[in-house]
């Protein structure tokens, strides 16, 4: 049975389980604070998440500031500066990017666009967040501790990161290693619920291959949070006993500025395989979420069906299984058995083919489109395009051999801004201009908009692309100065001033959208019911924004797949889910279509 | 309209910038060219694909933008051409793993005739040590290293009494002989890299690492540290001179063996080392106390 026709109403079978018990809150504290409703908890993670991200992005200004202008400023030491790339990169990778996509989007978007009230385990859904926040005071508590926090890059390679040469080996290194277990734990607990909720609490015709790839994508991520993340908190906890305990588990033999250690034994390597076992995944649960929601908002904005929807959904299936047999792509220059490389290179190559058929849907669905160039369609074009270059400049790297030279270059770091902070931050910016209406009711500021997605697109794109260039030229990373050096030309050093203005000037432009997020709070024009006319669950709930238990007395039946944009014979560019099909007609009288049947008010 | 224009500049510029840039890879001077063939390839298979799909996009926002009665069309796939896609795609990916693994492959197999040289990493300066008259490196352990036995060197190996040790940051190698260099460290991880070689490899301690190289021109060439090992890590640095056959054979035998070392009174220091030793150590205090 083709997977996109409309099915009817007679074939539906009924609900397998019971609705979901919801928590009903009755104080100011267990709505707002202690909330166990998915929606409050994913608003609780998106602004804890976006908070130490800008803390987190003050720190690259900072970074690039000693980049462009080396001697210029003396609070800057090396010292500092180490701290600095570790705590920013340790702090995008995951307390931002990984908890803002599946605790951020996961708990907003799960249960509104699967056609259910809230998670099924909304009590250890709550606790969650209170534990991610915990992890996130422990590491700004490790600002606070003698020696600051570690700077011992954010993959915290052994043995140096527990040794006396680098910052923060004395609390700095144990309070990171302790706020990585506390974050795994929390998602762990958020994680149970984004998988159990996608697999049990779908309304009735919401099969498997009608959810919308948004859910597709962040539900894999979720199965590869929960199988890859074991990975890390054995290393942090095996690394918090060769600190805290004197055992050997990554620690050999050790003569440190000519003193003899008692370690010995151990292996430095073993590390970086549990590290890069979970830290290869780590860039898919960050990615597939991203190309699932793009997936979306380039068939809602291009009013056209994501094209080839089954094979996106087996290609994230496949991407999400392939990212666990790559890791030691991560290794070449390790030291690790060399014929390891035939091995990792060629799944690492295998793995760009379903990237790259994402891609092409991607731009498929563009084509022969009727493309409305709102915000959010121009942050999912700029995601295309900066994801196929981050993406390209893979290429390079998973070749072993040509990874030889260019390993622990720029070329490495302008690789893995371009495709984990450059292209996924454009489409959390897409993803919050696109559902902010359902959040609040309003519009986000158009004019503001544009200059912020213009700004910040070109921006980026200008500051990553030189970079690649300075790592071809030999220029490494983690280098708090480069001093002198017979290879590198003085025209490198302007380059990097350059990046360090556009850098500052991208950076000080998102003040333009957290300006426009607050005030559009309050003076944003009013959104109404579906401003985007989408076909997905989470617009047609009967309230805007959505109130609790989602749906209102009764839980929507779906009828068809999330893509139903332009079909022809019918007047409207859109059907949503959960339209019957012998009332489309009837909705297409000119009346707002909605599946419950009423007309949309603003939550009050 | 605008939108296409602006990613047609995104796409042009980014050609522009990589054909016009003078940021590019610095002369190599060994065998290693291949790497660098590879990495041409590697550009232009990706670089067309870069550029079809972004042109490609942004002749789509041009002819397919919304306009008054606009409607998309409706094809929930296509699999025939998403099957060619694939194959394409399989083909052209192919194309780049083939020679990037046949190189892979001359990479990690050393060449018969190669002889050996050793570099040892500590924070935070590098120091040498080649094989001598035998032509065998002498078993170390870092359990023996202290003032007087910086390398660790087992006092009982006879073939290390001949091993030439070289505590300054500057090693010497012939032109045109291929040498494999062993790499150790007695702290935590460095590595070794000359971006004119093209070849690096981490210096793990606990393990010996390699990789081998042919230094094709002379030279001295700059030596960095490019894993990071603490505070000092951007300070690391060396020096390799590539030079002709008999230029090398001289400064080699000025050179004092680990015999000759230890024979001298007090241990075996050369003094081009005292700098370099103490400067590791003031990085160490300024850096790591608060």
């Amino acid at each position: 049975m083709a997977y996109f026709l409309p099915s009817d109403a007679k074939n539906i079978p009924p609900a397998e389980v019971a609705e979901v018990d919801l928590y009903h809150p009755h104080s100011w504290v267990t709505k707002y604070v202690f909330s166990q409703d998915a929606k409050v908890i994913a608003i609780q993670y998106s602004l804890t998440a976006i908070s130490i991200g800008l803390v987190a992005l003050v720190m690259s200004w900072l970074m690039r500031l000693q980049l462009g202008f080396p001697d210029s400023f003396s609070f800057i030491d090396a010292n500092a500066y180490y701290q600095l790339i570790t705590m920013h990169g340790m702090i995008m990778v995951i307390y931002l990017l990984t908890a803002l996509f599946l605790g951020g989007f996961g708990n907003y978007l799960i249960p509104l666009m699967v056609g259910a009230r809230d998670m099924v385990f909304p009590y250890v859904n709550m606790l969650s967040y209170w534990v991610y926040l915990l992890a996130v005071m422990v590491l700004v508590a490790s600002f606070f501790v003698p020696g600051g926090p570690t700077g011992a890059g954010w993959t915290l390679y052994p043995p140096q990161a527990i040794l006396s040469g680098t910052p923060g080996s004395d609390g700095g290194i144990i309070l990171m290693l302790v706020s990585l277990a506390l974050f795994i734990v929390g998602f762990t607990m958020g994680g149970l619920n984004y998988v159990v909720t996608v697999l049990q609490a779908r309304a009735r015709g919401m099969t498997l291959m009608r959810l919308p790839l948004s859910i597709w994508g962040i539900f894999v991520a979720t199965i590869l949070a929960l199988l890859a993340f074991p990975a890390l908190f054995v290393g942090a906890v095996m690394m918090t006993f060769d600190k805290v305990l004197g055992t050997s588990f990554f620690m050999p033999h050790i003569v440190e500025f000519s003193q003899q250690l008692s370690y010995g034994g151990g292996s430095p390597v073993l590390f970086q395989h549990l590290f890069w076992f979970f830290g290869h995944p780590e860039v898919y649960i960050v990615a597939l979420p991203a190309f699932g929601i793009v997936s979306d908002l380039i068939s809602v904005h291009a009013r056209r069906n994501i094209f080839g929807y089954r094979m996106m959904v087996w290609a994230i299936v496949i991407i999400g299984g392939l990212s666990f047999v790559v890791w030691a792509h991560h290794m070449y220059v390790s030291g690790m058995n060399p014929y390891f490389g035939f091995f990792f290179a060629t799944t690492t190559l295998i793995i760009a083919v379903p990237t790259a058929l994402k891609v092409y849907n991607w731009t498929l669905t563009l084509w022969r489109g009727d493309i409305h160039f709102t915000i959010p369609m121009l942050f999912a074009i700029a995601f295309i395009i900066t994801f196929v270059n981050g993406g390209i400049t893979g290429l390079f790297l998973g070749n072993p051999v040509v990874d030889i030279p260019l390993s622990d270059t720029m070329f490495v770091v302008a690789h893995f801004h371009m495709v984990m902070g450059v292209a996924p931050i454009l489409v959390i910016l897409g993803a919050i201009y696109h559902w902010y209406p359902l959040m609040t009711g309003r519009m986000l500021d158009e004019t503001l908009g544009r200059i912020h997605f213009w700004v910040t697109f070109l921006g980026a794109y200008a500051i990553f692309l030189p970079l690649h260039y300075l790592g071809l030229l030999g220029v490494p990373r983690r280098y708090f100065e480069m001093g002198e050096t017979s290879f590198i030309p003085p025209s490198a050093h302007t380059l990097n001033e350059f990046v360090t203005v556009v850098a500052l000037i991208v950076g000080f432009t998102q003040l333009v959208f957290l300006y426009n997020l607050v005030s559009s709070l309050f003076k944003g024009k009013l959104a109404g019911h579906n401003p985007w006319r989408a076909t997905t669950l989470e617009w047609q709930t009967p309230e805007v924004p959505p109130g609790h238990g989602n749906f209102g007395k009764t839980l929507p039946v779906v009828y068809r797949w999330a893509y139903a944009y332009s079909v022809p014979g019918h007047d409207e560019d859109f059907i949503p889910q959960n339209v019957p099909p012998d009332q489309i007609k009837a909705n297409e009288g000119g009346e707002t279509i909605s599946g419950s049947g009423l007309a949309a008010r603003p939550a009050e | 309209m605008v939108v296409a224009l602006l990613l047609l500049l995104v796409v042009v510029g980014t050609v522009v910038f990589h054909f016009m840039s003078p940021w590019w890879w610095t002369p190599i001077a060994s065998n290693w060219g291949y790497i660098d063939n590879t990495i041409i390839i590697t550009f232009w298979v990706t670089g067309v694909v870069f550029v079809a799909i972004v042109a490609f996009m942004a002749y789509c926002a041009f002819r397919y933008r919304h306009r008054k009665g606009s409607r998309a069309e409706y094809e929930p796939e296509n699999t025939k051409m998403e099957v060619w896609l694939t194959v394409l795609t399989t083909v052209g990916i192919a194309a780049l793993l083939a020679p990037g693994l046949f190189v892979w492959n001359q990479f990690i197999t050393v060449p018969e005739e190669a002889s050996e040289v050793e570099v040892m990493t500590q924070q935070w300066q590098f120091s040498f040590r080649y094989p001598g008259e035998d032509g065998l490196l002498g078993t170390t352990d870092p359990a023996n290293i202290d003032s007087d036995n910086p390398f660790g060197m087992n006092q009982n190996d006879p073939n290390g009494q001949d091993d030439i040790l070289i505590e300054g940051d500057e090693v010497h190698l012939p032109l045109g002989k291929p040498v494999k260099v062993l790499l150790r460290s007695i702290d935590v991880l460095h590595d070794f890299y000359v971006p004119q070689f093209r070849a690096k490899m981490d210096t793990v301690p606990g393990m010996v690492t390699y990789f081998w190289v042919t230094p094709t021109r002379t030279g001295t060439f700059d030596i960095l540290c490019f894993e990071l090992c603490g505070i000092g890590h951007y300070a690391m640095r060396g020096k390799v001179v590539v030079e002709e056959e008999s230029d090398y054979q001289a400064w080699l035998a000025e050179q004092q063996t680990f015999a000759q070392q230890s024979a001298r009174s007090g241990g075996g220091v050369n003094d081009a080392a005292i700098p370099v030793l103490s400067e590791a150590a003031a990085i160490a205090e300024q850096g790591i106390t608060q």
